[in-house]
């Protein structure tokens, strides 16, 4: 910037000094309520743990050890935490497995209302919207509701005499995976439909007219369209299910846990604060990844989307 | 809109001072304070109480430590004081020396960790054994195969409760050793026990009663009154003493040392000493108290209840409830970290 | 655009992958809805249409005590979220982009970017020895971290209006010697009202939702509507949880059907 303060650059800077200053409200606030505790966290995780709970400030890499490794409770050999690889592991196969069953179902149904006709399609758009602004709570209670022992599905087989024993769906992974995809699902429609409702259909038809099949006009056309909407759905989708805690404490009944839920057991009964603060840095990492990857797939498009 | 809207959120706001005169935060195990106690405690005393419930010690502790709770009086397994003590977490309250202290039965005067009772006054008394559905499951109950080694029939339908220190008493115990041993074998004999047992369970968490009224658990280590609560509404549930070892255990109530509502705390330990208060409690959680005089005051028919009815075979099967030496104690947490995640 | 013998719109099987999503996604929320009609306690068995559940509920003093945490905290702080997401959309909107820009927009994006989990636990260790330093355990922290949280939510909508604004209008205004303020006033505050609104609300039902952060936030006593919702959850599951859900159910569907209103509604 040049140093010269001819009034152009005198009104420039005092609008630079305006903006900032309006900016500086929230830029204080997140700060100090969400930048600084996780910086505190960066430094829990890098201290000992105390005897029952909360830190000893000394400065210490059991945490960061913990993570990956354990040393074993009788020989003392040191080894690879497979509880923690099995979590973690659990937790990534699970949210890439919700973000596909969301795929599997949105992209059909964000298809769908794009393609009514303009004074449905609000109905339609609203009617997944409600889902979306739905306490995430209550729907995790409904979808609970429809899938335990006493609950609708098992009362509907054992009368229509499918089953003659409620079947357990409860506790298990796969009643992880149906809560979360049930619950992140308007996450894929909600894109995923933006991307297609700027879609200029009669690119497609162009193409049909050209005698393209109807496959390579979906596959060279419609897909390349979609992706956007594709890619920040499957990134809405997979940030909350990699780091979800109600729905796998609801579902998973404290045995099929997930990243979230070690890592709150590690500031409670596990009274491992460093272990947990180490845990949450990773989380956060692999999720600040993801973001990185999908801003560089997006901007390698060339395109911004404002 | 917003204008009056603004105005009406922000006065709503300062309307609510941090630290009104008046004021009690007790925190206590989940569904152990009946709200009736609560309320009529207000009623009388004009103090607004507020509840907030933990599943463990060791997450209770955990709360406190990190400081800024603002709690006043914390409920504390006896076996669990020492560990307050010593850490300076208690406010020497002296409840030996409150009005109802008369009513405490002999018995109770002195507990371990507090031998004066210059720290708490006791809640209730009760026993942790397990408790079988047993139109699912017609065998011996007063087993801790039941949660180690459970039956076909009820394999992927147990709940562990994951309570440290009783787990692992009754684990050492069934295998035939001592609780707080300091033999490394028998703990690793423990620990890999529970690791095979693990893939039984069906969750390991405490849930909440309906999941066992509605059959979507049939077993789990449990505690005594909280097993009567659930036989009432299902009565196939029934309640069993491992004959290897069950636990026995107090319960009792203590002021912070942090606390802001002191006066009001006091008021509350000489309260729940009061024979009709204790009986409120035992009536809600269905556990024995330490109140003479509170059985006039107690259901028809809790005091005989199979539940705390022991069979006489197995009244010297029981476990008091205990922490043990700090290298051990180590042990035992770091298994239970192994078994818990 | 009605063209029925276009057939790339009407991809096969896609109709109903679709509606059956819509009846997937609605019928648990239908079964809760209506399970809190039910006038026998024990859920699942229909014992004919009341509104015990919904009465026992108002009638509960815990409940409206979490009702009225929930409505101060989601109010004050979506007033907060909404006042600085505004202020920073107006900073970040107009005019010539300045260096610096990009920074202030990641840090504005930043609390969408941590996991809720990891947040809410660094709030607490933080939190904690604030309280413990201040003696303060108001409602105010719990606002607070609401409001920190809150904040993009806000600024999303507004954003969107402020760029989609034509800058013509305040430039005559600027042109006719109108003052900054009043030409803020009078031109851009009620051409921008209808985003500062939907940022309200999106911050509002944000607020209101919000489960992981309050649990671990939150003082003795202040419980909001999803963290009573999850302790009773833990102590049992009666017809009560069902009619305390649809009661939140409503007031979101409220909530959003509000802002789609306004939103739809052309300057």
């Amino acid at each position: 910037m040049a140093e010269t303060s001819t009034p152009e650059t005198r009104v420039w800077r005092d609008e630079l000094r305006r903006r900032w200053a309006l900016a500086s409200p929230a830029m204080i606030v997140i700060t100090l309520f969400s930048i600084l505790p996780l910086m505190v966290m960066v430094v829990y995780s890098f201290l000992a743990p105390g005897l029952y709970g909360n830190v000893i400030w000394e400065f210490s890499l059991r945490g960061w050890a913990g993570v990956f490794t354990e040393r074993d409770l009788f020989d003392d050999t040191l080894g690879i935490a497979w509880a923690h690889v099995t979590i973690l592991g659990r937790s990534v196969a699970l949210a890439l497995a919700t973000t596909a069953l969301t795929l599997v179902f949105g992209l059909p149904t964000a298809w769908f209302i794009a393609t009514r006709h303009p004074s449905t399609r609000a109905f339609w758009l609203f009617l997944i919207t409600i889902p979306f602004w739905t306490n995430l709570l209550v729907r995790t209670i409904a979808i609970q509701e429809v899938i335990r022992a006493d609950g609708t599905i098992n009362r509907i087989l054992l009368s229509m005499g499918v089953i003659d024993a409620p079947f357990a769906m409860m506790f298990t992974n796969g009643a992880v995976l149906l809560g979360m995809s049930y619950v992140f699902l308007p996450l894929m429609v909600l894109p995923v439909y933006a991307a297609i409702e700027k879609f200029d259909f009669r690119l497609a038809e162009a193409a049909y007219d050209l005698h393209a099949s109807r496959l390579y006009c979906l596959r060279r056309v419609i897909l390349p369209l979609m992706k956007p909407g594709i890619v920040a759905g499957s990134i809405l989708v997979f940030i909350p299910a990699l780091g979800a805690y109600v729905t796998p404490r609801l579902m998973g009944g404290g045995r099929a846990m997930m990243w979230g839920n070690l890592i709150d057991l590690q500031f409670g009964q596990g009274r491992n604060w460093p272990l947990g603060a180490a845990l949450s840095v990773v989380l956060t990492l692999v999720v600040a990844g993801a973001l990185v990857w999908y801003v560089r797939a997006t901007a390698a498009k060339g395109g911004r989307d404002g | 809109m917003t204008r009056t809207a603004i105005l009406a959120a922000l006065s709503a706001c300062l309307a609510l001072p941090a630290h009104a005169e008046g004021r009690l935060n007790i925190f206590n195990f989940g569904l152990y304070t009946p709200p009736e106690l609560l309320e009529q405690f207000s009623a009388e005393t004009g103090v607004e109480v507020t509840l907030t419930e933990f599943a463990a010690n060791e997450e209770a502790i955990a709360r406190i430590q990190a400081g800024g709770h603002g709690l006043d009086v914390v409920v504390v397994s006896a076996y669990y004081i020492p560990v307050y003590l010593e850490q300076g977490l208690l406010l020497e309250s002296r409840p030996d020396q409150m009005a109802n202290f008369a009513n405490v039965a002999p018995g109770f005067r002195s507990v371990t960790g507090d031998p004066d009772r210059h720290y708490t006054a006791p809640w209730v008394w009760g026993t942790t054994g397990v408790m079988v559905n047993t139109a699912r499951y017609s065998g011996d109950i007063n087993t801790a195969a039941i949660f180690l080694d459970p039956p076909d029939e009820l394999r992927g339908q147990v709940n562990l409760v994951p309570q440290m220190n009783d787990t692992i008493d009754m684990t050492l115990r069934y295998l035939g050793a001592e609780t707080c041993t300091s033999d490394r074998e028998a703990l690793r004999e423990a620990r890999d026990l529970l690791l095979v047992a693990k893939p039984h369970w069906a969750s390991v968490d405490y849930p909440s009663f309906e999941k066992f009224v509605n059959e979507d658990l049939n077993a789990s280590i449990f505690w005594s009154g909280a097993a009567g609560r659930i036989r009432e509404a299902n009565p196939g549930f029934a309640y069993g003493w491992p004959a290897t070892g069950y636990m026995q255990w107090t319960d009792n109530a203590a002021i912070l040392a942090d606390a802001t509502n002191v006066e009001n705390a006091r008021l509350f330990l000489d309260y729940i000493m009061a024979p009709e208060n204790a009986a409120l409690i035992s009536n809600y959680t269905r556990y024995g108290n330490a109140i003479t005089g509170s059985e006039a005051f107690m259901d028809p028919g809790l005091l005989d209840s199979p539940e705390l009815t022991i069979p006489a075979e197995l009244v010297g099967a029981a476990i008091d409830q205990r922490l043990c030496p700090p290298e051990v104690q180590e042990l035992y947490s770091r298994i239970w970290t192994e078994v818990m995640r | 655009m009605a063209d029925r013998r276009f057939s790339v719109r009407h991809l096969p099987g896609v109709s109903g992958i679709a509606l059956i999503t819509f009846v997937v996604l609605y019928t648990p929320v239908l079964i809760l809805v209506i399970y809190a009609f039910n006038a026998g306690p024990v859920i699942g068995r229909w014992e004919g249409f009341s509104l015990r559940w919904f009465t026992a509920a108002l009638e509960n003093a815990a409940f409206r005590n979490a009702a009225r945490n929930s409505l101060i905290v989601a109010s004050v702080a979506g007033l907060v979220a909404t006042l600085c997401a505004t202020l920073a959309a107006l900073a970040t909107t107009r005019g010539r982009r300045f260096r610096g820009e990009g920074g202030i927009y990641l840090v504005l994006n930043q609390p969408l970017l941590v996991p809720e989990i990891v947040l809410a636990v660094a709030l607490m260790i933080l939190l904690a020895q604030i309280k413990q330093a201040t003696g303060y355990h108001g409602l105010g922290w719990l606002i607070i971290a609401h409001s920190t949280f809150c904040i993009p939510f806000a600024y999303m909508p507004i954003r969107a209006r402020l760029e989609g604004m034509d800058l013509t209008l305040e430039t005559a205004a600027m042109d006719l010697y109108a003052s900054r303020f009043y030409t803020f006033r009078r031109v851009t505050l009620p051409l921008m009202a209808p985003g500062v609104l939907a940022g309200f609300m999106l911050a509002f039902v944000i607020s209101l939702d919000n489960v992981v952060v309050s649990t671990f936030v939150k003082s003795p006593g202040q419980e909001t509507l999803p963290t009573y919702l999850m302790g009773e959850l833990r102590r049992n599951l009666s017809s009560e949880i069902y009619a305390i859900s649809a009661l939140l159910l409503f007031a979101s569907v409220a909530v959003v059907a509000a802002s789609w209103l306004i939103t739809r509604r052309k300057p």
